[in-house]
């Protein structure tokens, strides 16, 4: 014979139970078979000979019966009935087999069971949305790899790798564009330079002067016209041929 | 008993001693404490101070002092030698003048990098072929404009917002949007619908951006990288003002192998074909050991041999982890090339770019 009372009244009040885990405002019940999850006199699982709960096992609900009869045998306490898949004819099991057992117990089953299914449901579609894969980082590999990636920047010089790309790539012409480009500076240029040299010396030396000397100074753009120093070199006009050279090579 | 005499005498000379004057002081004191025998012992020893007896080594004294002691001694020695070396070397160089053979080249990682099979030759006619019909060739003969889509994972943070936003300024014609918990598989299609021709997905990790997927709209290829070190713009020392509308030029470096060509075409694919070079502006992606470095420049030349470059706009590094053929799908997708750690690690000059 079970001693409901004195039961709950050793372990709910006084003494300890090893399920019971209290909050300042709240105590829960960590047992497994607990309908609500809360500490008290008409949810606590040991503390009822009348007792039924739901629980769901790989997306299969029960439900589970305490046989008090049987209170000897703790593991065979709890009779297991199988609820269908159907909402409202597991409800419906669920009061057929509750039929005459007190009102809480009824309805708390239902909730539960009602929760129950709403989170299988949304198990099921978050499934079907976007799954996040975690992938691990290993420290060692990081850090391996940070310095892997400091020796190869050291390694590159990207700087003066850039230039000299540059360099070629003006020199080669690999654009007609730029080739032009570089031509219509080099004529504004070259005029501002010639109306400042005819003003200081002869003409004739100077067109000596002009086709020895290559155009080393004058292909250059001019930078903000007011600021570099420019010397006064001479300097030749000369023409490329421009060739169409597709722009995308990769450069090895 | 040599053997037990040698090591004391050693260790008090290498107690009192830190340079050559106490050297020789503390020789000649034993000398002139012992017997005449032992004074030629001593010299002999003084002579072969330089080498070590044979039998000696600076781990068999227990003292820590001492041991630290011998070993800078051990070191210096041999630092002189080396120094010794170096300077006959130099001398037979000038002495020979013209006929000196060639000064050695000093082995670096990319000397010594094991050669890929796959590495392109540049007159090969099968790969002219491939690249004239692969996925970006409607790109290289003009067809299409690039339009790209830049995107983020799920909620991102401040960096990650400001790299898009600065990304978005780098690359022509680009779009940032907010990726509101939407699957990429259906982003995909609606893009396509609007004639992009890039997507990029930039994936955060602790308010980071760390990974880049590059993935190229009507069914192309699509590369997943590993972001590092990413500096925003207005963490760059030097910099100058912000990037102008115009399109930059583009540089691509030692992309060698097969592998590396089709990454080095899908970067290119990215800016627009004819770039304006008003803007004077240059984007590099310089491939060195696996690592591709991306710059932000704008030049100007001085003259014919001078060039000057100040960078602006962000700078990051990527390593290739992933290429997969078709677009974006991580379960059914078909791999080109996947980074295997343990495989392809296990070498240090085998490189895949």
């Amino acid at each position: 014979m079970q001693h409901d009372d004195v039961i709950w009244d050793i372990i709910g009040n006084k003494q300890f139970c090893s399920f019971k885990v209290k909050t300042k405002s709240q105590g829960f019940c960590r047992n497994e078979y607990n309908v609500t999850g809360l500490c008290n006199r008409s949810s606590c699982p040991l503390a009822n000979s009348q007792y039924a709960t739901i629980r769901e096992e790989k997306g299969q609900c029960f439900l589970y019966m305490k046989v008090i009869e049987r209170a000897a045998f703790p593991a065979k306490m709890w009779e297991k009935v199988k609820l269908s898949k159907n909402y409202e004819k597991a409800l419906e099991q669920i009061d057929e087999n509750l039929i005459y057992w007190p009102r809480f117990i009824r309805h708390k089953c239902k909730q539960r069971f009602t929760k129950i299914t709403q989170y299988l449901i949304r198990m099921r579609k978050l499934v079907l949305k976007r799954q996040r894969k975690l992938v691990p980082l290993s420290r060692k590999v990081e850090r391996r790899e940070k310095r892997k990636e400091e020796k190869a920047l050291i390694a590159a010089q990207l700087d003066n790798a850039i230039e000299k790309e540059l360099l070629e790539r003006l020199k080669q012409g690999t654009d007609t564009g730029k080739r032009e480009f570089e031509m219509n500076k080099l004529k504004t240029s070259s005029d501002e330079e010639e109306q400042d040299e005819e003003e200081e010396s002869s003409s004739e030396e100077e067109e000596e002067v002009e086709t020895k000397t290559k155009a080393s100074r004058s292909k250059g753009k001019s930078p903000a016209n007011g600021s570099a120093v420019r010397k006064k070199r001479a300097y030749v006009e000369i023409e490329y041929e421009t060739e169409p050279v597709a722009k995308s090579r990769a450069t090895s | 008993m040599d053997i037990t005499e040698i090591p004391v005498s050693q260790d008090n000379q290498g107690k009192k001693k830190k340079n050559k004057k106490a050297k020789k002081k503390s020789g000649s004191q034993e000398g002139n404490g012992e017997s005449g025998g032992v004074e030629t012992k001593e010299e002999k020893m003084e002579k072969s101070e330089p080498a070590f007896p044979p039998t000696f080594s600076v781990s068999e004294i227990k003292n820590k002092q001492r041991r630290h002691l011998m070993f800078m001694k051990l070191k210096q020695e041999k630092r002189k030698q080396k120094m010794q070396i170096k300077k006959k070397k130099k001398k037979e160089r000038e002495a020979l003048g013209d006929k000196a053979p060639p000064k050695e080249v000093p082995k670096t990682i990319e000397n010594q990098r094991v050669y890929d099979e796959t590495t392109v030759d540049p007159e090969d006619e099968e790969i002219a072929f491939d690249e004239g019909t692969d996925e970006f060739s409607a790109y290289f003969n003009g067809l299409t404009n690039p339009k790209v889509l830049i995107t983020t994972s799920d909620r991102p943070r401040g960096r990650t917002v400001r790299f898009c936003e600065q990304l978005a300024t780098v690359i022509p014609n680009a779009h940032v949007y907010y990726r509101r918990g939407l699957a990429l598989k259906r982003i995909i299609p609606q893009c396509i619908a609007r004639n992009f021709t890039y997507l990029i997905v930039i994936n955060e990790d602790r308010k980071v951006p760390n990974g880049l997927v590059l993935c190229h709209l009507p069914d192309g290829p699509t590369a997943h990288f590993k972001i590092s070190s990413v500096r925003l713009r207005k963490e760059m020392k030097r910099r100058g003002k912000d990037p102008t509308e115009h399109s930059p030029e583009v540089i691509l470096n030692n992309f060698t192998t097969r592998l590396g060509h089709s990454i080095g075409r899908q970067f290119a694919a990215l800016f627009p074909q004819d770039p304006q070079f008003v803007g004077r502006q240059v984007a590099t992606f310089h491939n060195q050991r696996d690592f591709v470095f991306f710059r932000f420049h704008r030049y100007i030349f001085k003259n014919e041999k001078k060039v000057g470059i100040q960078e602006l706009g962000p700078r990051f590094t990527l390593k290739l982890r992933s290429l997969q053929k078709g677009t974006f799908d991580s379960k059914f997708g078909e791999y080109e090339w996947v980074l295997k750690r343990h495989e392809m690690d296990a070498c240090r000059r085998k490189f895949h770019l």
